[in-house]
């Protein structure tokens, strides 16, 4: 089926309806309803963990361009529920491609919806939040239910479901050789953050996120790392309290890694209206005085108060909301960005460095 | 380090191709920035058509030449603690370069602001440049920087053929090229050798056909650094960025690729230690994923302001605070007003952006585009798609392509040229397969898939009928009405009519740095067919202003200022002011030069479609040159109202036989004149009239295919050769008449008075197109009577027009007796310059009378204020970047800019003047002079006068005889001395050879002429400027060469 005979619809729960054509697989999926502004990366976008259970909108409207390829994977398989954008490129010309974007998500079974007014919708998200949503695609002559649609994404709520267990590994994986060994606490971890440590000379070893502290010291690690996942962190104060227990390690922590550690610290965590998801966020470094542009994907934020022996190492510019925090004294931080990039700028890598030597 | 509380900030000058009004933009912004630091501005700047020029901009204005010693004067008197040098493009840098290495920065302890000297020397000289490159393991091609023959021969030998020729350190890759074989190579860098400052030329392997990209980026000196935008040429290397068609952000590069230029961009940025903007071009194999840095400029460029625009970060805002010492985030987004500055601007559109060429003023110019610049302007388009964006961009540019040769198809896709765009469009509609063009092309095949889309739609629209959805969705992919109506025989208004019974019609969309995710204060928007509209009209009074579109030869930056002056006095007003342009690189499209911006082509639908959104009380056409005024008559007719003079006056003025009419009515006398629709009828107009005539076609710009005819035959030529006669589009003939004073007044008419800003006094004689002659104001020549005459024909005329704002007569004086040439109920060319002649806000006055003030209210009146300076206009020519073209004056059009000289003493202001457009006038040396037979007269007087001044004379034969001690020059076949071999040996220092009648290309004049213009030596084709020469070099030899703040000079 041509992807112009396809129809798709996304039914909002505050009861918004946007007709589009339909791409990808012709199925009807529900999730909570986010938007990225960053340029390119889709690729990486759709197959990171952290997009389970979402229904992502490319503020960029122009969108397939260069295709799939086999390198731009940051896990095996397509993480969002749906995709809606705003131009779908069917015939892809890049020395790399191996399929298009419309045939990925077929093969992935997920729906995708373009010719949206994109824009409206993420301006909709800005002020009233993100929210539950529906999407479903559907032959041209077909009728689709669109009360039944507006019911599913209402009865949708997106912080009583527990992701992480849906994406994290079943027993632990080794990846990679070195001298050094780190524990990555593999809670939907995207595959630049192996990639990142294993360049540095360290074997990782990948871990169910529910590991106990007992389970993830048989392994005699050098240190830790907390990597990024889907959800509510509240959900995983379980986790928390096994990070605890392992503070004497080197720890690093990426975005809900970062969470994790803030709820860990004593802190709470609270939902951001709309999230940042983009690859331009400004952070900046409060002791080198000096901003980075970052790769942020995050839902949730972590409070300054209760962080006790933590401190705030990095603020958003935007909003000023905490994007890194440390332990004072001992080799514990981590930040609420994406160091490893995947898409996005590459600024950050240094992280990687300042953790492999604190090892 | 003593504190900075006064900054010194150096203009670009006149309006050259490669160099445009993206300065006036990057320099009033950083002017604006600056002041808002509470820094005091001083200002520099030649040319008077600039925004950044006006004492509302800079806190002390200097329109003096961009030359090191008026420069060091302006220091001496100001004492700035600071310059800075990066926002007047290469005019600018090389300045300061030359002001540091002279030790003047040093002597009177001015800071170079931003980035430092250093930095520029590492980033401009090709050999350090590789070097540094070399040193931090970043790819280049191979190249060798040469500073003789041999160094580029023995690269040459090693390397082979085509070969990129870069001279260091000039602009718009001036004097560069590709170079397939020996004899181009030759010709390259003969001219490199003569044009480069330094005599450097980078020689480059060639990687024609690889992808080119570019970063924009800002640096602070804090080592913070970020991209503002990724620019993706459409054109493959080879074509230079200013002539390639340009996306952004890029459409083929995957995120990897995307920062892995992003990352080097960012590598090599922080090893040259800018602090402020700069831009870096990277040349990207795609089918390896390998690339190659090509350049940095170390300073805003034409790049930056696209980039600017195209993202609404203000670039030279942001760039003009970091040169003071502020850090990227302590600078806040005056955007969003809400984050800070420093963060990666987020598209959700899709910009393109087409060059403007002057091919159709210069039809013998060799059309084929490279690595040197030959556009003049440029049109920026934004959509939803690239199809919308493209197509919007397209009918942006105001020219009909020329049909395609069919025959030739090959050679136009292959090869660069202007047309290549239609060709591409073309070839498809008959059937090439787009794989065809990607070969021939060798543009990505996206970008083809992307215009098949486009010819695919467009087989639809031919052959279905007609739906609501099919017209919704051409409208999506940026299809004009009048397009889909000649797709569908159909007329525009009943395609109009459609899509406003069907629902379909545009709503307008942010451009606000970020994507949608902050709710930005900054109405800056664009059209395109969604659904949800940004743009909510507010209930206040508002004008909308039309604005000129590009920059093209015969309507300039001056149009440009004369919109944003427009709008700058409405908003005083208390009127809303909106703004409606399609050129990215004027101040008239800065987001915050108006109440709302909206970046669109200046269609007539484009235009209704949003006078219906806005519902304006009215629109302003009279300032947008020849692009606002043609619309006056579709906006009258469908019920919008015209403020100012309506469009009945405007139609007199531009009709011949309404004009004439009314001229007889009046008793004004004109040249004696007739229009003609065939042959036949010229031919008997003319001997009527009487030879010589100027003929030209009716309602066109600036003198296009305006020639000046001496007999018959030559006026069938004409008629056959240059333009289409016929009953819809007659030609006009007047009556030449020769050895006359042109002068022209710029005024404003209330409806009752009319206020005279000044008599401008052509130093050419009568015959040069007004934009191409240098003129001065007071007048030197015109005798009291006849400008007090000259006076009440132009009250009589304003009025009889019922003109309401601006209006510039053209008149003839011989012998005493005045004709009038031409009226133009609008603003006009002279107007910046003569607002700054007399110091007096023309436009803001006009402006004002439009909104129904009277002249009398604003203190003014018919009488014309006493002027106590002359102030004398200069003008600028391409002809150095137009290889091929022929300097000579008429009346056609062929400047791109102009320059402005002012002093007590006219010779002493042409002196300035002729400096400030970039000639290196000598004071002493040797002058050849070859004179046509009519200006022969004037041998004897004009060779005294050089050799009264120490000049050794060289003469050719005819003009020889005329002048005692002149050495004889040769013909050129006849051997040495002639004036190219004079040239060569670098013996003389300034040409004077005035043409002889008829278009001579091959002749010795024609060659004397490219020769002394390819040795960049000043030539001069008109006998009147060679006598007001004379005296300039005279009076500049004796007198003191005065500095003075502009507004001074009246006092």
């Amino acid at each position: 089926m041509n992807a112009t005979e396809k129809k798709a619809v996304l039914v909002l729960s505050d009861g918004s309806v946007y007709y589009g054509y339909g791409f990808g697989s012709l199925t009807t999926r529900e999730g909570e309803l986010v938007f990225n502004t960053s340029m390119t990366g889709y690729q990486e976008s759709l197959t990171d963990p952290s997009y389970a259970g979402q229904i992502l909108v490319e503020t960029y409207p122009l969108i397939g361009n260069y295709g799939i390829n086999d390198l731009a994977f940051e896990s095996p398989k397509v993480h969002v529920e749906g995709f809606a954008i705003r131009n779908l490129c069917d015939a892809p010309h890049h020395y790399q491609s191996t399929k298009s974007l419309d045939k990925f998500l077929e093969d992935a079974g997920v729906p995708g919806i373009w010719g949206l007014d994109t824009r409206s919708i993420v301006r909709k998200l800005r002020n009233s939040g993100v929210m539950p949503a529906c999407i479903t695609t559907y032959a041209a002559n077909e009728n689709p239910d669109i009360a039944a649609l507006l019911t599913a994404a209402k009865k949708l709520d997106y912080s009583k479901i527990d992701f992480v267990e849906k994406v994290t590994l079943g027993k632990a994986q080794t990846h990679g050789k070195g001298n050094k060994k780190v524990v990555l606490l593999d809670c939907g971890a995207k595959g630049g953050i192996v990639h990142e440590l294993n360049a540095r000379g360290v074997q990782v070893i990948a871990m169910p996120a529910f590991s106990k502290a007992d389970e993830i010291l048989s392994f005699s690690p050098d240190g830790i790392c907390v990597s990024n996942g889907p959800g509510d962190p509240a959900r995983l104060e379980s986790i928390s309290n096994e990070l605890k227990r392992l503070f004497h390690l080197p720890m690093f922590g990426i975005c809900l890694g970062n969470q994790l550690l803030g709820q860990a610290a004593g802190a709470k965590t609270y939902k951001l209206k709309f999230g940042h998801r983009g690859a331009n966020h400004p952070v900046l470094d409060k002791k080198a005085n000096k901003v980075v542009i970052t790769t942020q994907n995050h839902g949730y934020s972590v409070t300054e108060k209760g962080l006790g022996d933590f401190e705030v190492t990095h603020i958003n510019c935007n909003d000023n909301s905490i994007e890194g925090i440390a332990h004072k004294e001992l080799p514990i931080f981590a930040v609420q960005y994406h160091p490893e990039a995947n898409p996005g700028p590459c600024d950050s890598k240094y992280l990687f460095d300042k953790f492999v030597k604190s090892l | 380090m003593e504190k900075l509380s006064k900054v010194l900030v150096i203009g670009s000058g006149p309006i050259v191709i490669g160099q445009s009004a993206e300065f006036d933009y990057s320099g009033s912004q950083a002017c604006a920035s600056l002041r808002e630091e509470g820094l005091k501005v001083v200002l520099i700047n030649s040319n008077p058509a600039t925004i950044q020029t006006d004492k509302e901009v800079a806190d002390i204005v200097y329109i003096e030449p961009l030359r090191v010693e008026f420069v060091e004067k302006i220091i001496e008197r100001e004492r700035p603690q600071g310059i800075i040098a990066t926002m007047g493009g290469q005019t600018g840098l090389n300045l300061a370069m030359e002001l540091h290495q002279k030790g003047i920065l040093e002597k009177y302890g001015v800071r170079l602001l931003g980035t430092s000297i250093n930095t520029i020397e590492l980033a401009e000289d090709r050999g350090k440049f590789s070097d540094l490159l070399r040193s931090i393991n970043e790819p280049q091609l191979a190249s060798v920087a040469a500073k003789t023959i041999e160094d580029a021969y023995a690269f040459s030998t090693q390397h082979g053929f085509p070969l990129v020729l870069r001279p260091a350190y000039t602009l718009g890759g001036t004097g560069g090229g590709i170079a397939r074989n020996q004899a181009e190579f030759d010709d390259l860098l003969n001219l490199g050798f003569t044009l480069s400052p330094t005599h450097q030329i980078l020689v480059e392997q060639a990687v024609i056909g690889w992808a080119e990209f570019e970063y924009e980026v800002m640096r602070d000196s804090q080592d913070n650094c970020i991209t503002i935008c990724n620019m993706e040429n459409i054109d493959p290397m080879g074509v230079h960025t200013g002539e390639s068609i340009v996306v952004a952000p890029s459409q083929t590069l995957s995120d990897d690729e995307h920062q892995m230029l992003r990352s080097a961009a960012l590598h090599i940025i922080r090893a040259l230690d800018i602090q402020g903007g700069c831009n870096i071009q990277f040349a990207l194999n795609q089918q390896t994923g390998k690339y190659v840095v090509v350049e940095v400029n170390p300073r805003l460029s034409r790049s930056s302001a696209l980039a600017s625009k195209a993202t609404g970060y203000p670039i030279a805002r942001v760039a003009a605070k970091i040169a003071i010492g502020k850090s990227l985030w302590q600078i806040q987004n005056a955007v969003t007003k809400a984050t800070p500055a420093c963060f990666e601007p987020a598209l959700d559109y899709a910009v393109v952006k087409i060059p403007r060429w002057p091919f159709d003023k210069m039809p013998e110019a060799n059309r084929v585009i490279g690595t040197q610049m030959k556009s003049t302007g440029e049109v920026m388009a934004i959509g939803r798609t690239f199809e919308e964006s493209l197509q919007k961009a397209m009918r942006s540019l105001e020219q009909k392509p020329a049909k395609p040769d069919l025959s030739k198809m090959d050679y136009y896709l292959s090869t660069p040229t202007d047309t290549r765009l239609f060709y591409i469009f073309e070839a498809l509609r008959t059937g090439y397969a787009p794989q065809k063009i990607v070969e021939l092309t060798q543009i990505h095949p996206w970008f083809i898939d992307r215009m098949a889309d486009i010819v695919r739609m467009e087989k639809r629209l031919s052959g279905e009928i007609l739906s609501s959805p099919l017209l919704r969705d051409a409208k999506r992919m940026g299809f004009s009405d009048a397009q889909i109506a000649s797709l569908t025989d159909k007329d525009a208004s009943y395609i109009r009519a459609m899509r406003k019974e069907n629902n379909i019609i545009p709503v307008y969309k942010m451009v606000d740095t970020c994507a949608a995710e902050f709710d930005a204060k900054t109405p800056y928007y664009y059209s395109t067919y969604e659904v949800e509209n940004d743009s909510i009209p507010t209930k206040r009074r508002k004008v909308i202003v039309i604005g000129s579109g590009p920059i093209r030869i015969g309507q300039g930056i001056e149009f440009d200022y004369c919109c944003c002056h427009a709008s700058f006095a409405l908003r005083k007003m208390g009127i809303e002011s909106i703004m409606i342009n399609n050129n990215p690189e004027t101040m008239s499209t800065d987001f915050d030069a108006s109440d709302r911006l909206y970046f669109d082509p200046l269609t007539y639908e484009d235009v209704l479609n949003l006078i219906e959104h806005e519902q304006p009380e009215g629109v302003i056409v009279q300032f947008g040159g020849q692009t606002s005024i043609n619309l006056a008559e579709k906006l009258h007719a469908a019920g919008v109202r015209i403020l100012g003079t309506q469009f009945d006056g405007i139609d007199i003025a531009e009709d011949r036989e309404r004009f004439k009419k009314l001229l007889e009515k009046l008793d004004i006398p004109q040249p004696r004149n007739g229009t003609a629709t065939n042959e036949k009828e010229a031919l008997a107009a003319a001997s009527a009239i009487s030879y010589p005539i100027v003929v030209r076609p009716s309602y066109v710009i600036a003198g296009r295919a305006m020639q000046i005819i001496y007999n018959s035959e030559d006026l069938k030529k004409y008629l056959t050769e240059a333009v289409e006669v016929s009953e819809q589009r007659p030609v006009l003939i007047d009556k030449y008449i020769e050895k006359a004073i042109e002068c022209e007044i710029d005024g404003i008419c209330d409806g009752k008075e009319l206020f005279i800003g000044g008599i401008m006094e052509h130093i050419e004689r009568a015959g040069v197109h007004s934009g191409d002659a240098s003129c001065v104001t007071p007048p030197v020549k015109l005798l009291p009577e006849t400008q007090t005459q000259l006076i009440d024909y132009s009250q009589k005329i304003a009025l009889a027009l019922a003109t309401i704002g601006a209006i510039n007569i053209q008149y003839i004086v011989k012998d005493g007796q005045i004709l009038v040439l031409e009226a133009n109920p609008r603003g006009s060319r002279t107007m910046p310059y003569l607002s700054k002649a007399i110091n007096r806000p023309l436009i803001n006055i006009a402006t004002q009378v439009i909104m129904g003030k009277m002249l009398s209210e604003l203190g003014l009146s018919s009488k014309m204020l006493p002027q106590k300076a002359y102030a004398v206009k200069s003008v600028v020519f391409p002809f150095l970047k137009l290889r091929g073209v022929d300097f000579v004056l008429g009346p056609e059009m062929k400047s791109t800019g102009e320059s402005m000289g002012v002093d007590k003493q006219f010779s002493l202001a042409y002196y300035k003047s002729l400096l400030g457009a970039n000639l290196k006038i000598p004071l002493s040396g040797a002058v050849a002079i070859s004179l046509n037979k009519e200006d022969q007269e004037h041998a004897t007087e004009l060779g005294s006068k050089f050799l009264s001044l120490g000049f050794e004379v060289y003469a050719t034969d005819g003009t020889a005889k005329h002048i005692k001690g002149a050495k004889v020059l040769k013909k050129i076949a006849e051997g040495e001395p002639n004036v190219p071999s004079l040239l060569t040996k670098k013996l003389i220092g300034l040409v004077i050879n005035t043409p002889t009648k008829g278009k001579q290309s091959g002749t010795d004049g024609f060659k004397i002429r490219r020769a002394a213009i390819e040795a960049n030596i000043p030539c001069i084709t008109n006998i009147e400027a060679a006598l007001a020469l004379a005296d300039a070099i005279g009076a500049a030899k004796v007198n003191h060469l005065a500095i003075m703040p502009v507004d001074e000079y009246g006092k």
